[in-house]
């Protein structure tokens, strides 16, 4: 603790003495010449602790970053990334700690939609930048209330009314039945959904399921689904329970239609588990790119994280979705904080993520850009549909997106 | 009809898993008059390491011998090295200890294997009994094994000296030793048995349900509701117990209060249970002397 | 659980050592008024959640130390406190003071009810049937029926209140201070309940209930009554839970907050008042020391994989059961007779 405040004071000195050379540096807290403080919580443990993956990523992505380019124009990143086990009083006390203790410059990937919604009244109140929240809820990016927050990937909503278009669009008459998760993450899915099939065609919906994340397995969901005469399924559940289904639907011969959301729709920690045999024809809608699909091995970029995991994080599993995802994600970070320059203030931190123009990021689909502007808070929106086939998702049709779409 | 007869089997495979469970707990609780929390993670760390023999190139049924073998010498190790020190300690503070077990499984299993899930292999083959979809090996078999080791489990408690001999030395330690039953030993040998059950439980369950670090949290609270349903302190009743909250809660779950409040109704079971007949349905009263 | 020594919570003996802890937790906050210091805000934060546990503790022990009833539920009525002081909060604007007494009164409506189907119960039995309730807690406030009133999986968010005029204090610091009058308050409450005719009835039922049956106590009066009192004084801290994180969700009133409780309980020492205060500064600061420790690990040994810091809990809590089976009170207590030669009082 003393240490730390001493070490800050030190930054405030060298600061003042380096003003002389250059004045337009200006420092918010948590950054010193040769640092950036970065905040960040995680369920590392407890009943969600398998999203915790994507902070270990990050933590070897900013590790490499300061060890090969020395950090973010001379300032290393200092990631204190914090277990908060899923529960949102937790994240408070931690958030709390990063932003008063710590003096955190900005909070960055915190993960969770209660865990987030927890803090979100707070870090406005306080004036901390939210970077790329960790959670597909849609209420992540309104500038109006909540100027310091701002989402990251297409939120569950805008992904569930792109499968209710195709389905529309591949079926005059199908019969709907969802299986959900009773959480926040299947509300704005199916909420989403709904919105796609307008107030009308909702009777198509033969049967709405719901399970438990301490539920044992979903077997019996998915008979009353077949049992109510489904012949299309929107699979709104997380990686374990989206394996589940895949096999069970598949060892009692069902064929239907088979959507399955993006956020359950990795190869390594879902389709192989279940049986790639299972899971051909199924859909989904992506805007990353699957790093197990060869197609895509030859891109520069998919190499370039095929290296980096290697050398930076080698007892993580490829295969599993967030090491991607995670990565994308820090990579924006670190162009976010490069594009600062040496005015590291929050403010300028804020105004730099909401005015970005077409960045290329990696692992995104070829013609996938980030773009925000001071009333559009939502970086990515745009998704495209896959289908499974082999061992690996194929992409078919256009770009689609809330306004296109 | 058949509708109700497929809810009847997911329920009867699931009711097989939670029997399993259950019977671990019953073992303990029978052997050592513990509640033991840290079950489920015993089980779910006994698994693991089966899937790592297998990894690393194991034949499924040496692994399957290695990992109850192994579990049961971890069961014995527990109880003696953290346990036994214990004995005179508050019956709370061994109840800290078992949470303290958990925690301490998951966090290892999560460090050394990650939290993604594992698909673990099966020893049944992927077919379908009669053909029409209804009842799969696996389900017959899980069920199959159950039944089995609870026969194993009856005859061991009730016509084997060393059986008997724990049994007394749970329930009434100090005449158990005047009989010249080592106590210690025998309190020892339950938390070794109780792992290998859990072992074998863990390794049923795991097709099913995949593997993961959390993957016993939700099958253990089921397992607690089957082993009171049917009374904790006689792994016949508990078995049954499994079965009953398995096939009711799924039949109740598609037919009556819809799948949110399944596991409130399966609480709400023990609860009732409870008030009407403590010691479970299959239970036997005990009276104590004052 | 016969051998209960309870003089630490009923004798004066030791009780100076109390009194100036209260004046130092009391006293402490003050310095917010000198210091620069940016994490003091913090720092008052957590004291609210070391009090807020201390309140949650306090409520336990009493059913558990005192009265011999084991509860693994008792997060149920800490939700419920928190989501009464929501609801009159978010939907019929009461300030937050005026929800405090009535998340009171019905989380002890709720734990006197709870009490009667309790009476049938013993030892594992009523261990099992709480833990039970505090699985089912989080369900249920999902629940569609009522979803309308607990903001179903999204929770309810509060205004945060603000420190009167007058005081001149900081949100954080004034909060601090609601929770120890609060917890003080809960204190007395106990502690006079204790030295009192009901306190001795509570403890002759946990140490031989049938004795007690037949010494003319009312047993199942006492014990339901002492259910109930518990879980209003949890469900105190509950709602004050509510108005310092001003969010309620189902996924804050988990399984894994009863068992802190118990855990909190046990560490700090079952059936003494002063464990409780102990047994709430242990949940807040355990995890954070086990994440240090854990960090500093990594550093020291240069270990290619990160120590969970769950696991480095785990095994502290073995440890202190090792060294301290009965909680860290209790262990101050054996230290403290060794020292004074009172051996004749350990027989």
């Amino acid at each position: 603790m003393k240490l730390a405040r001493r070490s800050a004071l030190l930054g405030a000195g060298l600061t003042i003495l380096s003003r002389e050379g250059r004045a337009e540096k200006k420092y918010g807290p948590g950054v010193t010449d040769t640092e950036i403080k970065v905040g960040q919580t995680q369920p590392y443990s407890g009943n969600a602790s398998a999203y915790g993956v994507a902070g270990r990523n990050q933590a070897a992505y900013f590790r490499m970053i300061n060890e090969t380019q020395g950090g973010v124009n001379g300032r290393k990143i200092n990631l204190i990334s914090l277990d908060d086990g899923y529960s949102p009083p937790k994240t408070v006390e931690l958030v709390r700690q990063l932003v008063e203790r710590d003096q955190v410059f900005c909070l960055f990937y915190t993960l969770g939609t209660q865990t987030n919604t927890a803090i979100h009244k707070y870090v406005n109140q306080k004036k901390i930048p939210h970077l790329i929240v960790a959670s597909g809820a849609s209420k992540w990016g309104n500038p109006k209330q909540f100027p310091w927050t701002m989402g990251w990937q297409p939120d569950y909503h805008t992904e569930g009314l792109i499968y209710a278009k195709h389905l529309l669009a591949t079926n005059k008459s199908p019969k709907i039945g969802i299986l959900r998760q009773n959480d926040d993450m299947g509300n704005d899915y199916v909420e989403g959904f709904h919105e796609g099939l307008t107030e009308t065609l909702k009777k198509f919906i033969v049967s709405d399921v719901t399970y438990e994340a301490t539920d044992p397995t979903v077997d019996s969901q998915i008979l009353q689904m077949r049992n109510a005469g489904a012949d299309v399924i929107f699979n709104v559940t997380t990686p374990k329970f989206a394996a589940q289904a895949i096999k069970k639907i598949a060892e009692i011969g069902w064929k239907p239609t088979h959507y399955l959301v993006s956020v359950a729709a990795s190869v390594g920690a879902v389709m192989r588990p279940a049986g790639v045999e299972n899971g051909q024809g199924i859909l989904t809608a992506q805007y990353l790119k699957d790093v197990t699909d060869p197609r895509w091995d030859d891109f520069p970029d998919v190499k370039e994280w095929r290296a980096f995991m290697a050398k930076w994080n080698p007892t993580a599993n490829v295969l599993e979705g967030s090491n991607a995802s995670s990565y994308a994600a820090a990579y924006a970070f670190v162009r976010i904080l490069k594009s600062c320059g040496d005015e590291l203030t929050r403010e300028n931190l804020m105004r730099q993520a909401a005015n970005i123009k077409n960045m290329e990021v990696p692992l995104m689909l070829p013609g996938i850009k980030v773009n925000t502007s001071p009333d559009n808070f939502y970086p990515l929106q745009s998704m495209q549909l896959a289908r499974f086939e082999g061992d690996h998702w194929v992409l078919f049709g256009d770009m689609l997106s809330r306004h296109k779409g | 009809m058949e509708f109700f007869i497929q809810q009847l089997v997911a329920g009867l495979t699931s009711g097989a898993i939670y029997a399993c469970v259950a019977l671990g707990l019953v073992m303990i609780f029978v052997s050592t008059d513990h509640i033991n929390f840290a079950q489920g993670e015993m089980a779910m760390f006994a698994t693991y390491l089966a899937w790592a023999m297998i990894d690393v190139g194991f034949s499924y049924w040496m692994a399957f011998v290695c990992a109850v073998l192994l579990a049961f010498v971890g069961g014995l190790f527990i109880q003696r090295v953290i346990l036994k020190p214990l004995e005179t300690a508050p019956v709370l503070s061994l109840v800290v200890c078992f949470i303290a077990l958990l925690s301490f499984f998951n966090a290892l299993a999560g460090m050394l294997w990650s939290f993604t899930i594992k698909p673990f292999p099966t020893p049944f083959p992927p077919k379908d009994i009669f053909g029409n979809g209804l009842v799969s090996a696996q389900q017959l078999g899980i069920v199959a094994v159950t039944v089995i080791m609870l026969g194993i489990l009856t005859v061991f408690f009730r016509y084997t000296t060393l059986g008997l001999a724990m049994r007394a030395a749970a329930q009434n330690a100090s005449s158990a030793r005047l009989m010249g039953v080592r106590v210690s030993w025998m309190l020892a040998l339950g938390w070794g048995l109780a792992a290998a059950i859990g072992a074998v439980a863990g390794m049923l369950v795991a097709p099913i349900v995949f593997l993961d670090p959390n993957m016993m949290t939700g099958i253990l609270v089921y397992g607690f509701a089957g082993a009171l349903v049917g009374g904790i302190g006689n792994p016949m009743g508990a078995v049954a117990g499994g079965f009953i909250v398995g096939v009711l809660e799924n039949l109740v779950g598609s037919y009556l209060i819809g799948n949110e409040l399944k596991l409130s109704f399966a609480l709400a079971m023990v609860v009732g249970v409870l008030l009407l007949k403590p010691a479970g349905i299959f239970g036997q009263v005990i009276v104590r002397r004052v | 659980m016969a051998a209960i020594d309870n003089s630490w919570a009923t004798k004066g003996g030791l009780g100076w050592i109390a009194t100036t802890f209260w004046v130092l937790l009391a006293v402490g906050p003050l310095a917010g008024f000198f210091t620069q210091d940016p994490s003091f805000e913090y720092y008052m934060f957590m004291g609210q959640s070391m009090l807020i546990n201390t309140i949650a503790i306090l409520g336990l022990n009493l059913l558990i130390g005192f009265n011999g009833q084991i509860s693994l539920g008792h997060s149920a009525f800490f939700a419920i406190g928190a989501y009464t002081t929501a609801i009159l909060m978010n939907f019929a604007g009461w300030p937050y003071y005026a929800t405090i007494p009535v998340a009171a009164i019905i989380c002890f409506g709720a734990g006197f009810l709870f009490g009667f189907p309790a009476l049938k119960l013993e030892g594992h039995y009523l261990a099992l049937a709480t833990f039970t309730l505090a699985i089912a807690v989080p369900q249920l406030l999902k629940y569609k029926a009522i979803a309308g009133w607990t903001g179903g999986v999204g929770g309810l968010i509060l205004d945060k209140p603000d420190a009167p005029e007058f005081t001149r204090l900081g949100t954080d610091q004034y909060l601090y201070y609601l929770c120890l009058i609060l917890a003080m308050l809960s204190f007395w409450i106990v502690r006079n309940m204790l030295r009192g005719r009901s306190g001795r009835a509570m403890m002759a039922i946990r140490d031989h209930a049938m004795a007690a049956g037949t010494m003319g106590i009312d047993t199942a009066k006492y014990k339901t009554l002492t259910f109930g009192v518990s879980a209003g004084i949890t469900g105190v801290g509950g709602a004050l839970s509510a108005i310092t994180v001003a969010y309620v969700a189902p996924d804050s009133f988990t399984l894994q907050l009863a068992v802190s409780f118990l855990v909190g309980l046990v560490v700090g020492g079952i059936a003494s008042l002063p464990g409780c205060l102990v047994g709430g500064a242990f949940i807040v600061l355990i995890q954070n020391s086990s994440q240090s420790i854990s960090d500093w690990m990594k550093v020291t040994f240069s270990l290619r994989y990160d120590v969970p810091a769950w696991a480095i809990y785990g095994i502290l809590l073995i440890l202190l059961m090792y060294f301290m089976p009965r909680g860290i009170m209790g262990g101050i207590e054996t230290l403290w007779l060794k020292l004074t030669h009172r051996k004749e009082t350990q027989a």
